[in-house]
């Protein structure tokens, strides 16, 4: 491997590890940013001469006195940089400790606003460029980065630890970690710029720092499945939906690493919102080997999602399911108990009333629940997929 | 590091308490402060008299008000000064204050460490 291409390797691994140990004793996450992005200036001057033996090391070293610089020049006396010598740097290679874990729950703290939570992780764990963030939240960059520094600012006035929290708040202050990796994921899935990959590491990587919590476990193994079929969703621009995808455009490698982090999940033994909704794509999953979908299965599980974690979009899963397990008369009096205010503003609840009182041979009213639920979506080739289906019921309708 | 605990309440939310519940509540405010004080971490508690009795000095000093600056249904009910290591201590302890059980307490960090 070239210098060039493993100097970018260590750093592309190291950022978010190496930020956290240099944030978490002042809480000073700008200071830890700066302190890091000039290790990094320094690296690339100095390491195509000679690569440190302990790279990470280095670049923490570096850091750690570009750090102290930064609080000295907070009390206006001068120091010079200092780059030590390769050989200097941990004559012992001892382990750099991973306060990853920390980081995380410093940055969705329940203290911190959760819709900025998610853009911090990535930009702070994963070292996504807050441009890069803005884009994928349909942003002004301007914008974005004046949250996340207002976010950083707070962190730092506010003293808010870097730690791991009690064991009494653990589970809620996971499930807050949680939600913000999974923002990463759902948002704007259809889009171009979308976070999936960077979701999924932060999830194996919660995966790792926490191997025996079930729902840490059930997100990373939902988010496995749902990548596996990224390339199975669209083809040639058109929208395909999950039960007439060609198993064969699945990622099976990506399928056994979510049905790897879904065993390990249940022999925990502690039923959660992501696990269930884990066991619904390995439900899927199994089409690949046994060619048909198990509705039953499915809308018992949709069933158990409703309880755990009630969801207009739960609903509306487990009333489709219900529609093919148990006949669309069942289907559509369960989509019936959703609110009529929330679901004629819910495209997803039009698009399976609309499917389920087509098979009723109410098609005329299927045709009034599609063209709600095509006015009611943005991505172009949901739209398009609507689109196709209200057509197909015009020689139906007089 | 230094927070201030500040306590918000609807002063028409007490107009119909009786005022032996006031008794209690004060006397459950009286023992929230005390643990303060046992925990070694209080360094400033005041308890305010309300709004309607406020006056409010602005302009440099050229204006002088009957009344409160900002005049709003939450008012500023008292203070507690800590001093804690981080935020989730600090939260922790606003947690058991009495007054966030019907009210708000606002956690505000100090400015003179920063």
């Amino acid at each position: 491997m070239s210098t060039q291409s493993r100097m970018a390797t260590v750093m592309r691994a190291s950022y978010g590890r190496l930020l956290a140990i240099l944030a978490s004793s002042g809480s000073d996450i700008i200071a830890a940013e700066d302190a890091l992005s000039d290790a990094f200036a320094k690296a690339l001057i100095h390491w195509p001469n000679e690569m440190p033996r302990n790279p990470e090391a280095w670049l923490l070293t570096v850091a750690r006195n570009r750090l102290k610089d930064i609080y000295r020049k907070d009390q206006r006396i001068e120091f010079h940089d200092e780059v030590p010598e390769p050989e200097q740097v941990y004559p012992t290679i001892e382990p750099i400790p991973d306060e990853r874990l920390k980081l995380m729950f410093v940055c969705a703290h329940p203290a911190i606003d959760a819709r900025i939570r998610t853009p911090l992780m990535l930009q702070t764990v994963v070292g996504l460029d807050s441009e890069t963030i803005a884009r994928a939240f349909l942003l002004p960059p301007s914008t974005m980065a004046k949250r996340l520094v207002r976010a950083k600012n707070k962190i730092k006035a506010s003293a808010v630890a870097f730690r791991v929290p009690e064991p009494e708040e653990l589970d809620g202050r996971v499930s807050a970690v949680l939600e913000a990796i999974y923002g990463a994921f759902s948002r704007d899935w259809l889009a171009k710029d979308d976070l999936a990959e960077e979701a999924f590491f932060l999830a194996t990587l919660l995966a790792d720092l926490l191997p025996n919590n079930a729902e840490v476990l059930g997100l990373a193994a939902v988010i496995a499945f749902m990548l596996s079929r990224q390339e199975a969703r669209i083809r040639d621009g058109k929208f395909i939906p999950l039960e007439e995808q060609d198993p064969a455009h699945w990622d099976q490698a990506l399928m056994q690493q979510g049905s790897t982090y879904l065993t390990r999940a249940q022999s925990i033994g502690e039923l959660g919102r992501f696990q269930l909704e884990a066991a619904v794509h390995a439900v899927h999953a199994d089409r690949l080997n046994t060619g048909i979908i198990n509705w039953d299965a499915l809308a018992h599980l949709y069933r158990g999602l409703s309880h755990l974690a009630p969801t207009i979009g739960t609903t509306v899963s487990y009333a489709a399911a219900l529609g093919r397990a148990a006949g669309p008369e069942k289907g559509l009096a369960a989509l019936l108990q959703i609110d009529s205010k929330v679901r004629v503003s819910f495209a997803p609840a039009q698009a399976v009333e609309a499917h389920l009182l087509n098979l009723l041979g109410r098609t005329k009213e299927a045709a009034a629940a599609y063209d709600l639920a095509i006015a009611l979506t943005v991505e172009a080739p949901l739209r398009e997929y609507l689109t196709a289906k209200r057509a197909a019921l015009a020689p139906k309708l007089h | 590091m230094r927070y201030t605990l500040l306590t918000y309440t609807r002063p028409e939310d007490f107009a119909n308490v009786p005022p032996e519940e006031l008794g209690q509540l004060k006397g459950l405010f009286g023992a929230y402060i005390g643990a303060l004080k046992e925990a070694g971490i209080l360094a400033g508690v005041d308890w305010l008299q309300p709004t309607s009795v406020a006056t409010t000095v602005s302009e440099g000093g050229n204006r002088i008000q009957d009344g409160p600056y900002v005049d709003s249904k939450e008012t500023l009910g008292g203070y507690m000064t800590i001093d804690v290591p981080d935020l989730d201590a600090a939260i922790a302890w606003a947690k058991k204050c009495p007054i966030a059980k019907f009210g708000a307490v606002e956690i505000r960090p100090s400015a003179s460490e920063a």
